[in-house]
């Protein structure tokens, strides 16, 4: 092994170095100092973004190392580039509110910096074996982050209530993936891949790999988040301090949209009938559970959350299409419909967390709907702006979240799966309510009380402005970021 | 280059006034010459437009999304040219009807109208699908807000509402458009779409897919429950965009996709069609007559009227096509010009009540002649430009089925009863109260855009070849693609 094979890992290797360094910079720096700290970790995320454009340059389909553990090809390199980015806007929009509730303590920075290690692990894993080490990196250093507010009640508890079930997944998780070695002896998805095409011919071995495949889905669907295992989610956004709610909902689900991908596109493929009928009933209870239970919510995270729920939904849409009767033929389209679903549903996130941290000053968190109030007469800049990502969330075009939607109900039509697109359809309409909700407290109603000032903050103010009218810019000229999606999923 | 400039000077026009602001002396201004520019962008579609064929005319086609096949695809055929044309106008009205009325969030107010309009004129003009869609649905968001901010006191329901029953409709038609689009082999050209061949039974499923996207705009009996509230709550110039060109979209979308994409279901389903129109006609005019607010009456007018249009394309003869697309355009301008005239009241009253009016030709007799022509137009008299198309939907019926063209007809004492009765009591009688007593006759702004319909409106009426000869060619090929199976 020479030295130009661990080109490939350079962003993981520096982001581990930097991080490592950060935290001990950290230890000179007094609170006050810490914004150094924060522009530490923005230059390493640069670092990284530039190391990970220099590797992608250099990657031809696929470039498998390290024993087949692990893996780097265009869709890594894609995910990753959107996890950097999604941490820096995180980085950039919670600094002024954790500054001003005495909370950007070291440990935010340096934990936040290991998860994205972690989902970089994991979006590159290779084997079974990786894929759990990336998992457990990124989990433990969540499960701290929702415990940031410790003083909180309400955080400590959704700490608490994250770690016992997400552990729970893992270890469901775990026995699923033990099931599978068992019967195929091997823990690198191609080779299981192999070996499974090959044993599920036999019906005996076949209903050990599907025993096993469902342990594997259950434990994927708790860490995406999705019906029925998605009772941890409306807790742990609500529970645990806005900024590690932003940061929980997009680069962790990047993470888990990868290991699905790992897991089942890339290691059980045979299985593909098996799995995408359980996910297509997870994706319709998301959809149906997410947007009617969302109506019901008060609290802007908790509604968020929800819909979170439901975008996952939308996003299973797409990879349960891949693979229609024994070819396959809509492979690279469904599934680049899915990656193109959650890269849109990132910055949305985002962006609408984002925003509800821009809102916030000392001694006001803006979480609650009625919050919004009233937000165009104190700001139109920024009621427009939320006003693009509801729309934007809801898919009504010419907003990117329309595009998304079109890609993903495109993928289930072509591959026969109408009545799901319609079922989805209609239930996205409800979604549509409580989006237009917060449109309406924005825009039709008058402004209450305390929430009446609008901070000024210019970097955050060119930052969010930057995430919302990206999503109007993509709904015109979506084209690119699509072609990215589907050169990236064609090496699957 | 001319669709373009059509679709996106407008709103470009509109974000230049979103910068200007509320307190700019400029921000009028700038949305007036923003409106006037509009309309002059459009005028050569009409001068240059080529009677004598039925293909697109002014066609552009740009690659837009490669990864599904989706082109930036627009052309103007006979029928919709006369829809660009007809919301440029009135987006001019529009911004002159709003002058001093709206003080609050002047910039956003205007924005919004102008936006609308390039989008509008992008639903008549775009030959893609999907870009169809984004239009058709883009309209949805200034509408939303216009009548959300703007509009009456129960304006926030009537938003909610007019948001939803038109998304809902839009989703299904979404599902359809890419059903087809995997038939077509991936394309979603509309003019591709004609040639695909499609057994029947899909072709009725496809069908009520567009359907209700469709029949929610138009709007048509039983899904029109949205209209009058949006209508009522949302501000003038809300309400005229909506009668005379939102409205209009429902019915484009039946001469678009539905008529010649799915021609076997649409003459399968013919006679539920018919039988939706006639009720639209005949149950909704009666319903009319007993409204008690002026803009929910003039709201529920356009409701029956509609039904003349969707009941028209469904005879499939070139007087019931041609009639209906008459009537359309005819619609938007009496629709506009009455909806106008409530506006200049309500400004001065702040009320829709017709109990709180009467007598009101003793101080504005200007005003009580403009209303007395638009109020005989709405009721079809012969002469304006009501008549025409009724008559011309009436007459294809009549070759149809005579029991048709005569529940059809009935729409002629209707039209009447609820019209005239509306005219009687708000304009004639003693002084009604100290109020109207008080009113102050038309001012020159208002004299102007009232002035411009009347005109339009009468020259229709009295000499219709210009609108006809332009879609006749059009209009033929339509019904050529009707007639022919493609099962």
């Amino acid at each position: 092994m020479n030295w130009l094979d661990y080109t490939p890992v350079l962003p993981e290797i520096l982001l581990l170095v930097g991080a490592c360094a950060v935290m001990i910079a950290d230890l000179y720096v007094k609170d006050e100092g810490r914004r150094t700290s924060v522009v530490l970790a923005q230059i390493l995320l640069g670092l990284c973004a530039l190391a990970t454009l220099f590797v992608d340059a250099g990657t031809r389909n696929r470039l498998v190392l390290f024993d087949g553990h692990f893996i780097v090809d265009h869709l890594a390199n894609l995910l990753k580039l959107v996890c950097y980015l999604s941490v820096s806007a995180a980085l950039v929009y919670s600094r002024s509110y954790l500054e001003e509730r005495r909370l950007l303590r070291g440990e935010f920075i340096s934990l936040l910096l290991f998860s994205l290690l972690g989902m970089m692990v994991l979006i590159s894993a290779g084997s079974f074996l990786t894929v759990f080490l990336g998992l457990e990196l990124m989990s433990l250093c969540l499960y701290a982050l929702v415990a940031l507010n410790r003083d909180s009640a309400q955080s400590t508890e959704a700490a608490m209530k994250y770690f016992v079930l997400g552990a729970l997944s893992s270890g469901l998780l775990l026995y699923g993936i033990s099931m599978i070695y068992g019967a195929t002896g091997s823990l690198q998805l191609f080779e299981v891949a192999q070996q499974v095409m090959r044993l599920s011919a036999s019906s005996a071995d076949r209903n050990l790999l599907v025993f096993g495949l469902v342990f594997i889905v259950a434990g994927l669907a708790f860490k995406l988040g999705v019906v029925p295992f998605h009772m941890w989610i409306p807790d742990v956004y609500h529970g645990a301090t806005t900024p590690v709610t932003l940061i929980i909902s997009s680069g962790p689900k990047i993470a888990a949209f990868a290991m699905m991908i790992r897991m089942l596109v890339n290691a059980l493929p045979a299985l593909a009938p098996d799995w995408q009928q359980m996910l297509a009933l997870l994706a319709i209870l998301s959809i149906a559970l997410g947007n009617i239970t969302a109506i019901a919510q008060s609290n802007l995270k908790r509604m968020l959350a929800y819909s979170a729920i439901a975008h996952m939904g939308f996003m299973l849409l797409g990879l349960l299409s891949g693979w229609v009767g024994a070819n396959g033929m809509n492979r690279p389209d469904a599934y680049s419909a899915s990656l193109f679903y959650m890269i849109i549903y990132t910055i949305m996130t985002v962006g609408s967390f984002g925003m509800l941290l821009y809102l916030s000053h000392a001694g006001f968190d803006c979480e609650n709907l009625d919050d919004m109030k009233g937000l165009n007469r104190r700001s139109p800049w920024h009621a427009m702006l939320m006003m693009i990502i509801m729309f934007s969330l809801a898919g009504i075009p010419p907003t990117a979240g329309f595009y998304a939607k079109l890609a993903v109900f495109q993928a289930a039509v072509a591959a026969g799966h109408v009545w799901l697109a319609v079922a989805a359809v209609l239930l996205s309409l409800v979604g549509a309510f409580y989006y237009l909700r917060v449109v309406k407290l924005m825009y039709f109603d008058e402004p209450v009380g305390e929430t009446a000032a609008v901070p000024r903050r210019p970097v955050g103010r060119f930052v969010i402005s930057l995430n919302g009218l990206f999503l109007l810019i993509l709904g015109i000229l979506p084209q690119g970021l699509m072609a990215l999606c589907v050169a990236a999923v064609a090496a699957l | 280059m001319i669709l373009s400039l059509a679709i996106w000077l407008p709103i470009v026009a509109g974000v230049v006034v979103l910068a200007l602001g509320d307190r700019s002396a400029l921000t009028r201004p700038a949305a007036l010459l923003g409106a006037i520019l509009g309309f002059l962008v459009t005028i050569p579609l009409y001068t240059g437009f080529d009677v004598s064929t039925s293909a697109m005319q002014f066609v552009e086609f740009h690659h837009w999304i490669a990864r599904f096949n989706i082109n930036y695809h627009l052309g103007v055929d006979g029928i919709s040219v006369l829809f660009v044309l007809l919301n440029t106008f009135i987006t001019i009205l529009v911004v002159i009807a709003g002058w001093t009325v709206v003080e609050n969030k002047v910039s956003q107010y205007y924005a919004s109208f102008l936006i609308m309009s390039g989008l509008l004129n992008g639903v008549f003009a775009a030959m893609d699908a999907v870009l169809f869609y984004v239009f058709f649905e883009g309209t949805l968001i200034p509408m939303f807000i216009i009548i959300g901010i703007w509009g009456g006191p129960n304006r926030v329901y009537a938003a909610v509402k007019f948001f939803l029953y038109t998304l809902f409709g839009s989703l299904l038609m979404l599902i359809a458009m890419l059903y087809l689009y995997n038939q077509a082999g991936g394309s979603f050209a509309i003019q591709d779409w004609h040639k695909v061949p499609l057994a029947l039974n899909v072709q009725i499923a496809l069908f009520f897919g567009f359907l209700f996207a469709f029949a929610v705009k138009v709007p048509m009996w039983p899904v029109h429950t949205w209209l009058p509230d949006a209508h009522t709550e949302a501000p003038t110039g809300g309400s005229v965009v909506l009668a005379a060109i939102l409205l209009k979209l429902g019915a484009y979308g039946f001469v678009r996709f539905t008529l010649p994409i799915l021609p076997d279901a649409s003459r399968e389903l013919a006679w539920l069609m018919v039988a939706l129109s006639l009720i639209a006609i005949a149950y909704i005019g009666l319903v009319t007559i007993v409204q008690a607010d002026m803009k929910r009456l003039i709201a529920y007018s356009s409701v029956s009227h509609m039904g003349f249009c969707t009941l028209g394309f469904f005879i499939f003869n070139i007087y019931g096509v041609e009639g209906s697309l008459m009537q359309m355009i005819s619609h938007g301008f009496i629709s506009a010009a009455m909806f106008l005239c409530v506006g200049v009241l309500y400004d001065r009253m702040h009320t829709r009540q017709i109990a709180d009016y009467g007598g009101v030709v003793n101080t504005m007799p200007k005003f009580a002649a403009f209303m007395m022509l638009f109020a005989m137009a709405n009721s079809g008299l012969p002469a304006t430009s009501g008549f025409v198309g009724e008559f011309m939907v009436i007459m294809g019926a009549m070759q149809k089925s005579f029991w048709i063209a005569f529940v059809a007809a009935t729409t002629l004492i209707w039209g009447a009863a609820y019209t005239l009765w509306l005219y009687k009591r708000v304009i004639f009688g003693p002084v009604a109260n100290d109020h109207v007593a008080k009113l102050k006759d038309l001012n020159v702004r208002e004299f102007i855009v009232l002035g411009l319909l009347a005109i339009t409106v009468l020259w229709m009426g009295v000499y219709p070849k210009p609108f006809t000869e332009v879609m006749h060619a059009t209009v033929n090929d339509l019904l050529r693609h009707v007639a022919q199976p493609k099962l």
